[in-house]
C-alpha cells in the first residue's frame, strides 16, 4: 500500500494538483451571469482594456475569485491542523464552534460599534472565534483525560446553537439584523479589493506559518509523548497553531461569513493521496482548497443564474457524503 | 412495583407544573403589546368585553398560547422517546435533523406547490412528517450495522451532519425563491411560532391526542429497551418492531409540533432529562412530567421572548436556544 502511494512522488501530485486548480480558476473567470471568452479574460488581466466585459472581469470577478481561493485554502489549512493538533478526524472550525463565535462577536461589534471599520471588524471575529473554540475545547478539556471526538463535536454543536442564538437575538434586539446577515450570508457576493486588501495578509500570514510548522503538526499528530521526547516545545507550539487556526477562521468569517465542512473535506481527500504527513497534507490542502471553493462558488453562480445560490450551502450539501463516510468508517476510532 | 413514595412524588410535580402551567397561562394572556390588562381578563373572557379586547384574547393570545403548549409537548415527548429507543441522552430531534428535514419538506412545499389558505394548517404537518420521516430513515440506515445494531452514537452524529447539510439545502431553495416567501421561511427557521391560528390548533391537536397514549401506553417497553439488546431480547420484545413504532411516534411528533412553530431545538432534550432527574428514569412516571414541563418551557421561553422585545418579540427558538445550549453543555459535562 504504502509503496504504492509512494511511487508518484509528491511533487508530481502537487503539480498535477496545481493544474487542476490554475484549470478550475479559468473556469471560474469564464463562467458567470456575463457571458464572457477566455480570450476576452486573457484581454483584461493582460493587456488594460477599458470595456465592459474588461471591468466585470477586473472588479467583479477576479477579486472574487481571488477570495474564494484564500478562504478556501485558510479553511482547509485550519482543518487539517486541528485534525492534527486533536487527532481527532472530525475537527473543523464550522463544526467546532469557531465560526459561530465569530459570527456572534460580528453581531456584537455591528450592534455596539455602528462605526466600526472593515478592520475593526475583522479582528472581532478573531476575539470570537477564539472564544468560541476555547468554550468548545475547554468544555472538552474540564473532563479528566479529555473527551472523546465524537463528544467534542456534540460540544461544538451545542456551543454553536448558543452562539447562533446569540448573534440572532442581538440582530434582532438591536435591529441590525439586516447588516449582520449580509456579513455572515453574503457569501462572495461583493467582495472588493480593498477588502482583500486588509484581510489577505491575515490568511497569507497564517498558511507561512502553519507550512513553516508543519514538521511539528506531524510530530504532534503522533502523539504528544512522542513530540515531547522529540524535544518540542509542546505548549508553545500548540498555542501558536491555535492562534494560527483561529487567524484562518476568523479571517474567512470575515471574509465570506459560515462556511462549514471545507475544513473537514479537504483533509480528509489531501490524506487519502499524500499520507499522514502533514508536510505533505498542509501544502495540498492549500491548492485543493482553493480548487474547491472555486468549484463551489462557480456552481453557486451558474445553478440558477442570474440569482446566486450561497455557496455556504452548496458547500454544506457537498459535505455531507464525507461527513458519514468518515463517521461510519472511522466509527471504532470515534467512540 | 413502583414504590409508593415515587409515585406520590410524581403526582406532586405534576400538581405543581400544572399550577405553573396555569400561572403562566394567565400571566401570558394579560400581557403583550395591545391593551388588555389583567383586571379586564375576566369580564373579557365572561364576553362582556368590547370587541377589540375580545380579539385580542380570543384571536391573538389564546391561539398562541395554546400552539405553544401543545408544540412543546410534542417536541419533549419526542425527544424523551428518541432518548429511550437510541439509548443516548443527547438525542434530540432537533439536534439530529428530524427537524431540518420536516423544514425542508415545508419549504419545498410552501414554495412550489399551490394551496388554498385552508388546507395549507392540514397539509402543513403532514408534508412535515414526510420530509421528518425520510430524514429519520436516512439516519437509521446509516446508522444501522448489521453486526453490531443501532449504534446510539454514530446515530446522534450522522444526525448532526444531516442537520447541517439539510439547512444548507434549506438556504438553496430559499435562495431561489421571491422575496415574501423567503421572509416566511428565515423566521420559520428562527423558530418563531407563526401558527398562531385556530386552524393550525386544529391541526395539530389529533396527533397528540393520538399519539401521547399511545406513547404512555408504550412506556413499559421502552423501559425493557433501554436496558440492553440482548435483555430486551430475552424477555422476548420483538425489537425492531416496537423500535420502529416508537421512532415514528417520536418523528411524527416532532413534524406535527415543527410544521407550525418553526425549527425549535433542545426542548426535546431538556423537559425529558429534568424529568427523569426529579422522578427517576422509568417511562411512565417521567414521560407524563416531561410533557407538562415541555409544554411549560415552550410557553415561558415565548412569553419571556415576546415581552423582551416589542412588538416583535424574540423568536422563541431562540428564546429556548439559549437556555438549552448551556444545559446541553451541562450534560456532556456531567456524563
Amino acid at each position: 500500500m504504502k509503496e504504492n502511494k509512494r511511487s508518484i512522488p509528491f511533487t508530481i501530485k502537487l503539480l498535477l494538483a496545481m493544474a487542476a486548480f490554475v484549470g478550475m480558476f479559468g473556469a471560474a473567470m469564464v463562467f458567470g451571469a456575463a457571458d464572457i471568452s477566455i480570450k476576452e479574460v486573457w484581454s483584461a488581466v493582460a493587456a488594460n482594456g477599458a470595456d465592459d466585459q474588461s471591468l466585470i472581469i477586473r472588479e467583479i470577478r477576479l477579486p472574487r475569485e481571488i477570495a474564494a481561493i484564500l478562504v478556501g485554502a485558510a479553511l482547509a489549512v485550519s482543518g487539517a491542523v486541528m485534525q492534527g493538533m486533536t487527532k481527532n478526524p472530525l475537527a473543523d472550525p464550522g463544526l467546532l464552534g469557531l465560526t459561530a463565535g465569530a459570527n456572534a462577536a460580528l453581531a456584537l461589534a455591528v450592534a455596539f460599534f455602528p462605526s466600526a471599520n472593515y478592520l475593526g471588524i475583522t479582528i472581532a471575529c478573531f476575539i470570537g472565534a477564539a472564544v468560541g473554540a476555547m468554550l468548545v475545547f475547554g468544555i472538552g478539556s474540564l473532563k479528566k483525560g479529555g473527551f472523546a471526538p465524537f463528544r467534542i463535536v456534540l460540544a461544538g454543536a451545542a456551543v454553536s446553537a448558543l452562539l447562533y442564538a446569540i448573534a440572532d437575538g442581538v440582530g434582532i434586539y438591536f435591529k441590525v439584523s439586516k447588516e449582520v446577515s449580509m456579513w455572515t450570508a453574503g457569501g462572495l457576493i461583493g467582495v472588493t479589493w480593498k477588502q482583500l486588501q486588509i484581510i489577505s495578509p491575515f490568511i497569507i500570514i497564517g498558511i507561512v506559518a502553519a507550512l513553516y510548522l508543519s514538521r511539528q503538526v506531524t510530530v504532534l499528530s503522533l502523539s504528544e509523548e512522542v513530540a515531547v521526547g522529540l524535544g518540542q516545545k509542546t505548549m508553545f507550539i500548540k498555542s501558536m497553531l491555535f492562534i494560527i487556526v483561529i487567524l484562518l477562521a476568523g479571517a474567512s468569517v470575515a471574509l465570506v461569513g459560515n462556511m462549514a465542512f471545507i475544513g473537514l473535506i479537504i483533509p480528509h481527500l489531501v490524506r487519502a493521496v499524500v499520507g499522514t504527513d502533514y508536510r505533505f497534507i498542509l501544502p495540498m490542502s492549500v491548492v485543493l482548497g482553493g480548487t474547491l471553493m472555486l468549484l463551489a462558488d462557480t456552481l453557486g453562480r451558474t445553478i440558477n443564474a442570474p440569482y446566486e445560490t450561497p455557496i455556504a450551502a452548496i458547500v454544506a450539501m457537498m459535505g455531507l457524503p464525507f461527513f458519514l463516510i468518515i463517521v461510519r468508517k472511522g466509527g471504532k476510532m470515534l467512540l | 412495583m413502583i414504590q409508593s413514595a415515587i409515585v406520590k412524588k410524581q403526582r406532586l410535580t405534576l400538581c405543581i407544573l400544572s399550577a405553573l402551567v396555569a400561572a403562566t397561562i394567565i400571566i401570558g394572556m394579560g400581557m403583550g403589546y395591545s391593551s388588555l390588562s389583567f383586571d379586564r381578563l375576566i369580564p373579557t373572557i365572561l364576553g362582556e368585553g368590547t370587541f377589540k379586547e375580545e380579539f385580542v384574547l380570543f384571536s391573538v393570545r389564546l391561539p398562541r398560547i395554546i400552539i405553544t403548549l401543545l408544540a412543546g409537548m410534542a417536541l419533549s415527548l419526542s425527544g424523551a422517546i428518541l432518548q429511550g429507543v437510541t439509548r443516548n441522552d443527547l438525542a434530540d430531534p432537533g439536534v439530529i435533523g428530524i427537524n431540518s428535514g420536516a423544514g425542508v419538506a415545508i419549504t419545498v412545499f410552501f414554495l412550489y406547490f399551490d394551496f388554498s389558505a385552508g388546507e395549507f394548517a392540514f397539509l402543513l404537518p403532514v408534508v412535515g412528517f414526510i420530509g421528518a420521516l425520510a430524514t429519520a430513515c436516512i439516519i437509521y440506515l446509516f446508522t444501522y450495522n448489521k453486526e453490531t445494531g443501532l449504534q446510539p452514537t454514530a446515530l446522534v452524529l450522522i444526525g448532526i451532519g444531516c442537520a447541517m447539510a439539510l439547512s444548507g439545502l434549506m438556504i438553496v431553495l430559499i435562495s431561489s425563491a421571491d422575496r415574501i416567501k423567503v421572509d416566511f421561511i428565515a423566521k420559520w427557521m428562527a423558530g418563531n411560532i407563526w401558527g398562531t391560528d385556530w386552524p393550525f390548533i386544529m391541526a395539530i391537536l389529533p396527533w397528540l391526542v393520538i399519539l401521547i397514549p399511545f406513547s404512555l401506553y408504550k412506556a413499559n417497553r421502552l423501559n425493557i429497551l433501554g436496558l440492553s439488546e440482548p435483555v430486551a431480547i430475552g424477555v422476548g420484545l420483538a425489537i425492531e418492531k416496537e423500535r420502529i413504532q416508537l421512532l415514528l411516534a417520536a418523528v411524527s411528533l416532532a413534524a406535527s409540533a415543527v410544521s407550525v412553530t418553526g425549527g425549535i431545538s433542545f426542548i426535546g432534550l431538556m423537559a425529558p432529562h429534568i424529568a427523569k432527574a426529579i422522578v427517576g428514569p422509568r417511562n411512565q412516571l417521567f414521560m407524563p412530567v416531561a410533557i407538562l414541563l415541555g409544554g411549560w418551557l415552550l410557553l415561558f421561553a415565548d412569553t419571556l421572548g415576546r415581552h423582551l422585545i416589542q412588538p416583535d418579540g424574540l423568536p422563541a427558538g431562540i428564546m429556548v436556544a439559549l437556555i438549552g445550549a448551556p444545559y446541553f453543555v451541562y450534560l456532556l459535562l456531567k456524563k
